[in-house]
């Protein structure tokens, strides 16, 4: 039986006090733990800045990448060796921003992976800049000037990339965020989760009392759950164009919601093949065990130079 | 004359001309004759002209030269150049023609013969639509002329081997073999395109109306034609690599289809990345996760890869190994022209300092070998590995024999297995070690976690920013090239050609090895006597061989398909020896033997320090 301490390390850890990012990476152990996941079956892959540290604080194979590249390096290490349970981190600025192709192709190979986003509409390690998801017009603390362009929302992206189980949770319901990644890591599929995060350093505005709807005359919460409202993002029936059709529209729509109500929870899924099914299709011997478990050190290559001769 | 032979099919892109060229070419060589064919080709889909030129010899020509004896003409343009053009690219190839030699060209161009300006060639106008047509009416096909339009390249191949008087046979063989299956009733179609090609010479020009001859040879020990992308596609599967990534680029994709074509057979997954950013990427991952692992580009690729170059070389990555097929930059440069000017930057992509391995093979043959090597060193070292190639190799066909594989082994390094993690617990992916060389470890095995980062860690390949740590790591990373160096055999990464008493040094890296090597020859005839010195690592350099070399020379001279002159400036900064001259091209176009003797031979008789070539 794995314990928790199984999942984490001793390295010191510097993020600020009061950080979301404590919430996610006590939200992936606690996952890994109620899943049993055995830490030598796990790639856990980050990019740069200040979510790019998680692998060091989780006793897994750690992959701290570059800046953007986070979904090139771990695709390429799944698909070395599907058998292992691969996790991506990343802030806002990484997977949108600098990273914003790797983010809409991995997307359409549907690899069986999670990929997590670190959102907090800031770029943390180098002092506040805007992120690619903060909305227009909105200034938090550090920056010069509000900003002059749109927020990108990450939900509809991932939808219209093609990713195959889209959702959304809060750093700082670890309940629900657990559920959320559980469910992740078990899609078959390239599972994409937004996370909302604080940044108690850099952004002022999008604080945990204002998630709470503090601001608000209703003092409601912002956040509700969409499981609770009789949502269901799930198609039944891949192979039907139009309720797969309806499910992407329903879940756009409701990406788009945000202000006094925000959506959390699946706002899509679909389980069609992977990346990996298909390789499988032409490759019959990926069926039986990875290509790093493989003998292709002794090939005969005398048949391609007699096509030639 | 027989048997020293060199044609040329020149048209619009999209005619064939290819297919055509290389029927040829294997008809020759399955008559004991050599080959080395090359093309230059347009950034254009359809419709700019194009050429291949086909060097036939009874031994083996291991570069081309910048005459013809017979010319095909498809189109207009082949002759007389684009001069009617704005900016126009050629002025034909009717001026290349050797004397004594000949034009084929489409009877229904109704050419003058004063046209070609030229009183000391043979005009051979060839009607090739009526002849086409004919073909057809066999078939009952000649109310879709249209479709098969294209196969007026064949009947023009029929025609050329007819007035060199070659086995027909041979030439059925070869179009044969290139329509298999569905397509086999297509390949009877184009036999009898060229039979009536064939036949339409004999009859009309005589026997005699060509001067030069093909026999054939007895043959020897079986021969494969070959060229560079397939060379190393091939090194690649040899050498046991799982994992190849690419964007789509010129000259570098063809590389990536042969593999992919052929991935069923071996068990290699090929992925189609969105940039070559990702490519390379994915590739280190792949290498992290303990499959080989490759990718291929060219140079604006590289470009982009130099971020993820430096993350595998400070993660100690086992690999990737990065084909740069080097085309005429900078930026989108001459796209579909060769260059050897990636020589610095190969050496220096990416910030900072960290080891890597350099190979630049110097024929289709040596693609192979080196390409072997790449990833047993890869492993072994734990450093990425680029073999610098161009499009001048990944293009050009040549036979050779097959492949010697005895003796090649896979060295997988010092990679740890379970049992060895058991034993020794506390696992560190990047442990100081007497050899300098951390056990590696892949994810998956027990015992083995570890992490990786691209900052500056420690053994465990955690993050630090200690200033003893910093230098260890640093000195333990940089460490690699020099172990590499003592390891790998002199013989591997320099070779002196021709005899070690010439004068005369001709220094060299790369695709020039071919041209400089025949180039060698007419020097001697001339009177000038050189030997050759050929660099095949860049990284690490060979050093005390090169100096040892060049220090016993009366004069130096650096042969490169640059505008700088990057190798010569290489060997100035690892051996403080200046290379007296420099024979340069970089008009995107490859060295020719007699460029090389004329390019040589003026450095030595005029003493130029430095000689541009452009022929083209």
């Amino acid at each position: 039986m794995l314990e928790l301490k199984n999942y984490r390390t001793q390295v010191h850890n510097d993020w600020c006090p009061g950080c979301g990012d404590f919430g996610i990476v006590n939200a992936i152990q606690m996952t890994f733990l109620e899943m049993q996941l055995e830490p030598h079956r796990i790639g856990l892959f980050s990019g740069i800045g200040c979510s790019g540290k998680t692998p060091h604080f989780v006793n897994a194979y750690g992959f701290h990448t570059l800046h953007g590249r986070v979904l090139p390096i771990a695709t390429g290490a799944k698909l070395a060796n599907p058998s292992l349970t691969v996790i991506a981190v990343g802030g806002d600025g990484d997977g949108l921003g600098i990273g914003a192709g790797h983010f809409v192709n991995t997307g359409r190979r549907n690899l069986d992976f999670t990929y997590v986003l670190h959102d907090n509409g800031v770029y943390g390690l180098t002092k506040g800049q805007a992120s690619p998801t903060l909305p227009k017009g909105l200034k938090t603390k550090s920056m010069p000037a509000p900003s002059i362009v749109e927020g990108i929302n990450p939900i509809a992206m991932a939808i219209a990339s093609g990713y195959t189980f889209v959702a959304r949770s809060y750093a700082l319901d670890v309940r629900h965020l657990k559920a959320t990644l559980r469910a992740a890591i078990e899609h078959r599929g390239s599972a994409f989760v937004d996370v909302l995060q604080t940044c108690p350093t850099y952004n002022d505005i999008n604080t945990k009392e204002w998630y709470a709807g503090d601001d608000l005359p209703s003092k409601a919460p912002r956040l509700y759950k969409l499981e609770e409202t009789g949502y269901d993002g799930k198609v039944a029936d891949p192979t039907v164009r139009d309720e797969t059709n309806s499910k992407k529209g329903n879940a756009l729509l409701k990406s788009f919601e945000w202000g006094e109500k925000i959506p959390i929870g699946v706002f899509f899924k679909m389980e069609v093949a992977t990346f990996e099914d298909q390789l499988a299709n032409r490759m019959p011997a990926l069926k039986e065990k990875p290509f790093v478990e493989h003998d292709i050190y002794s090939r005969d290559i005398s048949p391609l130079l007699d096509e030639l001769a | 004359m027989v048997n020293s032979f060199t044609w040329m099919i020149g048209g619009p892109q999209g005619s064939g001309i290819n297919s055509v060229a290389e029927n040829f070419a294997k008809a020759c060589i399955r008559g004991g004759l050599h080959v080395f064919a090359n093309i230059e080709y347009h950034s254009n889909i359809k419709g700019e002209h194009s050429y291949y030129r086909l060097r036939v010899d009874s031994r083996e020509p291991r570069s081309h030269v910048d005459w013809v004896d017979l010319l095909v003409a498809l189109d207009r343009e082949t002759m007389f150049g684009d001069l009617n053009k704005v900016h126009p690219t050629h002025r034909g190839h009717r001026h290349e023609v050797s004397p004594g030699g000949g034009i084929i060209y489409d009877s229904s161009l109704k050419l003058q013969p004063e046209s070609f300006g030229r009183d000391d060639i043979k005009l051979f106008p060839v009607p090739y639509m009526d002849l086409l047509i004919d073909a057809l009416k066999e078939f009952g096909k000649d109310k879709e002329l249209s479709k098969y339009q294209v196969m007026v390249n064949t009947i023009a191949l029929g025609a050329s081997i007819g007035l060199v008087d070659y086995d027909f046979d041979l030439a059925t063989e070869a179009i044969k073999e290139g329509f298999t299956g569905r397509k086999a009733a297509l390949g009877d179609l184009n036999i009898s395109a060229a039979r009536h090609g064939y036949d339409y010479a004999k009859k009309m020009f005589g026997q005699n109306a060509f001067p030069i001859r093909l026999r054939k040879q007895p043959l020897g020990a079986k021969r494969m034609m070959i060229r560079g992308v397939q060379s190393i596609a091939i090194g690649k599967l040899k050498a046991g690599c799982g994992f190849q990534t690419y964007y789509p680029i010129t000259p570098a994709t063809d590389e990536s289809e042969y593999l992919e074509s052929h991935q069923p057979d071996y068990n290699m997954i090929v992925v189609q990345a969105e940039d070559e950013i990702s490519a390379i990427n994915m590739a280190t991952g792949a290498a992290h996760a303990g499959l080989r692992s490759s990718t291929s580009t060219s140079g604006p690729g590289f470009s982009l890869m130099a971020e993820g170059l430096g993350w595998a070389g400070i993660t100690e990555a086992p690999g990737p190994v990065i084909i740069l097929w080097q085309r005429a930059g900078p930026a989108t440069g001459l796209p579909t022209r060769t260059e050897q000017a990636d020589l610095r930057f190969a050496l220096h992509a990416a910030h900072g300092e960290f080891p890597r391995i350099i190979i630049a093979p110097g024929d289709v043959a040596e693609c192979f070998y080196d390409t072997f090597d790449a990833f047993n060193y890869a492993e072994r070292y734990q450093v990425p590995v680029i073999i610098l190639a161009d499009k001048f190799l990944a293009s050009t066909y040549k036979d050779i024999p097959l492949f010697n594989t005895d003796g090649m082994k896979v060295d997988r390094g010092d990679l740890v297995q379970e049992e060895d993690l058991a034993k020794s617990p506390d696992y560190k992916r990047y442990q100081f070690t007497e050899l300098g060389i951390s056990p590696r470890a892949r994810p998956g095995l027990k015992g083995g976690v570890f992490w990786t980062t691209g900052d500056e860690h420690d053994e465990y390949g955690h993050i630090t920013e200690a200033a003893d740590l910093r230098v260890r790591m640093m000195k333990k990373r940089m460490n690699k090239v020099e172990l590499a160096g003592q390891v790998i055999p002199n013989s591997k990464k320099a070779t002196l050609h021709g005899p070690t008493s010439a004068p005369i040094t001709l220094v060299g890296w790369g695709s020039t090895k071919g041209a400089i090597l025949d180039g060698m020859e007419d020097l001697r005839a001339d009177g000038i006597e050189t030997n050759f010195l050929q660099i095949r690592y860049v990284n690490p350099f060979p050093t005390d061989f090169v100096q040892k070399v060049l220090s016993s020379s009366r004069l130096t001279v650096a042969v490169e398909n640059n505008y700088s002159g990057q190798m010569a400036g290489l060997i100035r900064e690892r051996t403080g020896i200046a290379i007296n001259s420099k024979v340069v091209k970089f008009d995107g176009r490859p060295f020719s033997q007699n460029e090389v003797y004329e390019g040589v031979r003026d450095a030595v008789r005029d003493g130029a320090k430095e000689v541009t070539l452009s022929h083209a």
